[in-house]
């Protein structure tokens, strides 16, 4: 394994993950757009995250795919066997895991321990080489359970009636975490969401996932603005504010996202309620992980990378910092 | 505690100065006394006391977590209290509290404890709350809170709430104490409002803007305009009725246990503005003399033997109980003579009027200024037909600094920024040569340059690293900055024997040699009067 300008490398196998730039082969571990990029050669993922690919139109006709499900395996030639692990970052969301010459590396691209209605947990793949995220590496990314901030929301709904609660999400992953854990909070009312969010949640739809009535922001008359009082409005992040959100009644901005732990972060983008919602791993699942892998070296791509390498090496367990560039941490 | 704590979450997420004065509104309704006087005197900043030190926390903290990580974690969120309240690592068997205690009675427990006490009862809150909550006991501890709310605002509320003029509020504001009982007793029309006619009370102060050579140099004349000293102490407003006397910061803070010398000299019945100093066997000291009196509760004898109290007097607001603030700076500054020539008073002087005939006079008065080491920050120049008002009203006064002092200093250690800096390195330390060639680090600044030159600078430290102490990163001797300062002050914590006051960046002269930056010979020359 090395690092390339492009991205990770794996040399026997002549392969990337998740690379930055148009390669000939690569593994692609989920759909973000800081992960799946275009233009590809051969694409190795789950189907989901092909599917994913595909509705965000990263794929060509001329790419040649390779789905496989959580655990089956496929020899890359030379040695090197590919299969994917559960990441619980978003739906097909994995780990590679590579193996060759008898050990075992496993990158795991995002992934998070939390539990999540919407996808996959997380799985522990012993190995020798664990390659971990860093995003909320630092002792201050505490997640608290979803349940206290989803109430959070609930709470609010009741105590202020008249006004549009307008959460701004990512339109992969958090948007449909967030309502599956508001219907599984008990929260019958119908959704109502901004463009961006309609093809990937019929996407998880498609996976069998039931988010109950969600119905389009542009499907209700300009006039008609009374509906949307009491209710929630889920948007792009950058939407909250913006002028789509005049349309609104007296609206509320509320951002959900790993990063609203931070208070001035959460006054940045000028939200009125800050739900931390993280698809990430937290400070003390990261240490938890890598340890549990039981790899004896660990690398970090992104992230604080240096707090992590830190805190592990205290632990006694080798760390080293891969100083990946191209990961976006706006885009989660 | 978790009703204050909800209360600053919602004030602190919410952009509407009127709707934050709605949530306040709504707070003060409901919640009852004495919580919601002390409420009040946290958001408006008048809590008289710290429940505990930062460096009790400080140390806390370093107890339970790796001091590495803390700075990191620190350096990213931006501060201390907020760090602390998202990664307070729990004790190992913490003990558990039914519920959250009132905020009246988290104040009365710390104030009733001693050093070791007030450190388990932090423990014991800090362990048993959200780290909002925690958040919001830091802020209240320490006196930090900042949560986009001013006191003026708070006025506001309070006058809103009783349907009054915000005059009425601001004409008992000073005379009332935390945490507000008969304020909240004439809110809620249960009492008439608190007559406060027997005390001594701080009004606000009138301020002056920094001039604009452009601009304002061309609307004075020495007809309409009076020029003064703008002295380098502090700001006070000193406030007798013949048998008590007070000394109010500029803020409005009673400050008067610091300088009883003073108080107990004063005999005039008025109140006056004037620039506070230390004067020693007739002399004027610096501010680094000032220093050692300031925020001391009990100064010794010894000190204010050695630093005896001194008012400049700039202007008077009143006068044996008639008000004056409606009269001109010119019949005021009659009065004020008047005043002192006919009561004098033994640590009060008048401040004196510079002669000048044009602006010239005036850049030549600058110059001056700036030859006294500092003691004199430049001059204020008076409209002399302004009444006194409070607040900052515009072409009335205006203080005209001296430049500021310039050295070459050589960068010797950076750190990171917070916040949005956090992944740049934009804190520098600098420093100037000693006579055997050695660099003696004289300040740190962390702005004055543009954020283009912040990448640059990034840059430069990231391919000249040396050693790295936690945070901090030593960087070869090589490149030197134009550092900007008010005034210097000997100090015995730098081993330079110097401290910079407000320095910041000047110019980055990368053309510089380091080995051509200034010695520490140049800062003496500098200060030495
Ligand atoms: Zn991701």
């Amino acid at each position: 394994m090395q690092v390339r300008p492009e991205g990770l490398y794996c040399a026997p196998a002549d392969i990337y993950i998740d690379p930055h730039h148009p390669v000939d082969r690569a593994i692609i571990t989920h759909g973000h757009a800081d992960h799946a990029r275009s233009g590809h050669g051969e694409v190795f993922a789950t189907p989901e995250t092909l599917a994913i690919m595909r509705t965000r139109y990263y794929l060509k006709d001329e790419t040649a795919e390779t789905g496989l499900p959580y655990g089956q395996r496929v020899d890359l030639g030379n040695g090197v066997t590919l299969w994917f692990a559960s990441a619980g970052h978003i739906l097909g969301s994995a780990q590679a895991v590579l193996e060759y010459d008898g050990s075992r590396v496993v990158a795991a691209g995002d992934y998070k321990r939390h539990p999540d209605p919407s996808c996959v947990s997380f799985e522990v793949v012993p190995c020798d080489v664990f390659i971990t995220e860093a995003t909320f590496a630092l002792p201050v990314f505490q997640h608290p359970p979803l349940e206290i901030e989803v109430e959070k929301l609930l709470r609010s709904l009741k105590t202020l009636p008249h006004r549009t609660h307008i959460v701004g999400v990512y339109a992969l992953g958090k948007c449909q975490r967030v309502m599956k854990t508001l219907r599984l909070a008990g929260y019958e009312e119908p959704f109502y969401l901004h463009g961006a969010l309609k093809k990937l949640t019929q996407l998880y739809e498609s996976y069998g996932q039931d988010f109950g009535e969600w119905i389009m922001v542009s499907d209700i008359p300009r006039a008609d603005k009374h509906v949307f009082q009491g209710k929630i409005v889920l948007c792009p992040p950058a939407q909250i504010n913006d002028r789509w959100s005049r349309r609104f009644e007296d609206p509320l901005p509320t951002v959900a996202s790993g990063w609203m732990q931070i208070r001035a972060r959460a006054r940045q983008k000028r939200a009125e309620m800050a739900l931390v919602v993280s698809d990430h791993a937290d400070w003390g699942d990261l240490i938890r992980t890598c340890e549990e892998t039981g790899a004896k070296d660990i690398w970090i791509t992104h992230g604080r990378v240096e707090a992590l390498q830190y805190a592990l090496k205290k632990r006694g367990i080798n760390a080293k910092a891969l100083n990946m560039i191209g990961r976006d941490e706006s885009v989660e | 505690m978790d009703e204050f704590a909800q209360l600053l979450d919602d004030l602190y997420f919410t952009n509407s100065n009127l709707a934050k004065e709605i949530i306040l509104t709504n707070y003060l309704r409901q919640v009852s006394d004495p919580d919601r006087g002390w409420t009040i005197a946290a958001i408006a900043g008048t809590l008289s006391f710290d429940l505990f030190k930062r460096n009790v926390i400080k140390s806390l903290m370093m107890e339970r977590m790796d001091p590495f990580l803390f700075d990191m974690s620190k350096d990213y969120v931006g501060e201390m209290s907020e760090t602390i309240a998202l990664a307070w690592p729990q004790s190992p068997e913490p003990v558990r509290l039914n519920r959250l205690p009132e905020l009246h009675e988290v104040i009365a427990e710390f104030q009733s404890r001693n050093k070791a006490g007030i450190r388990d009862y932090l423990v014991l809150l800090l362990d048993n709350m959200t780290p909002s909550q925690r958040w919001a006991l830091l802020k209240l501890g320490t006196r930090g809170l900042r949560i986009g709310m001013s006191a003026r605002s708070v006025k506001l509320t309070l006058a809103k709430m009783k349907a009054v003029e915000i005059d009425v509020i601001e004409s008992i504001w000073h005379g009332l104490i935390p945490p507000y009982l008969d304020l909240f007793a004439w809110i809620d029309g249960r009492a008439d409002l608190p007559d406060l006619s027997d005390k001594l009370t701080f009004s606000p102060v009138m301020l002056a803007h920094p001039i604009d050579e452009d601009k304002d140099l061309p609307r004075i004349s020495p007809e309409t305009h009076i020029a003064e000293w703008k002295w380098d102490g502090i700001r006070v407003q000193l406030s007798s009725n013949g048998a008590e006397t007070k000394i109010f910061s500029r803020k409005g803070e009673d400050i008067t246990h610091s300088f009883p010398d003073l108080a107990g000299s004063v005999t005039l019945q008025g109140v006056i503005d004037g620039e506070l100093l230390v004067k020693t066997g007739g002399e004027l000291g610096s501010f680094n003399d000032l220093q050692q009196r300031l925020n001391k509760k009990k100064p010794t004898k010894a000190l204010i033997e050695k630093l005896p109290a001194h008012i400049i007097a700039y202007d008077i607001l009143e006068l044996e109980n008639d008000s004056l603030r409606q009269e001109t700076l010119l019949v005021r500054r009659e009065r004020l003579g008047e005043a002192l020539s006919e009561t004098p008073q033994s640590r009060i002087d008048i401040s004196e009027i510079l002669p000048f005939e044009s602006i010239e006079d005036l850049h030549y008065l600058r110059e001056q200024a700036a030859q006294t080491g500092g003691l004199i920050e430049g001059l204020m120049i008076k409209d002399v037909s302004s009444i006194y008002v409070s607040g900052r009203p515009k072409h009335a006064w205006y203080k005209w600094k001296r430049d500021p002092f310039l050295l070459d200093a050589v960068l010797m250690y950076a750190r990171r920024g917070t916040g949005k800096r956090s992944s740049y390195y934009s804190d520098y330390t600098f420093g100037l040569w000693n006579e055997d060639g050695e660099l003696l680090p004289i300040g740190k600044a962390y702005f004055g340059f543009t954020d283009e030159e912040l990448k640059e600078i990034d840059k430069w430290v990231r391919n000249h690293k040396l050693q790295r102490f936690g945070p901090v990163q030593e960087v070869e001797k090589g490149l030197v900055f134009e550092v900007a300062f008010d005034s210097a002050q000997e100090s015995k914590r730098h081993k330079s024997g110097y401290a910079l006051r407000f320095p910041r960046i000047h110019r980055i002269r990368w053309d510089k040699p380091a080995a051509e930056a200034d010695k520490l010979s140049s800062l003496e020359a500098l200060i030495c009067t």
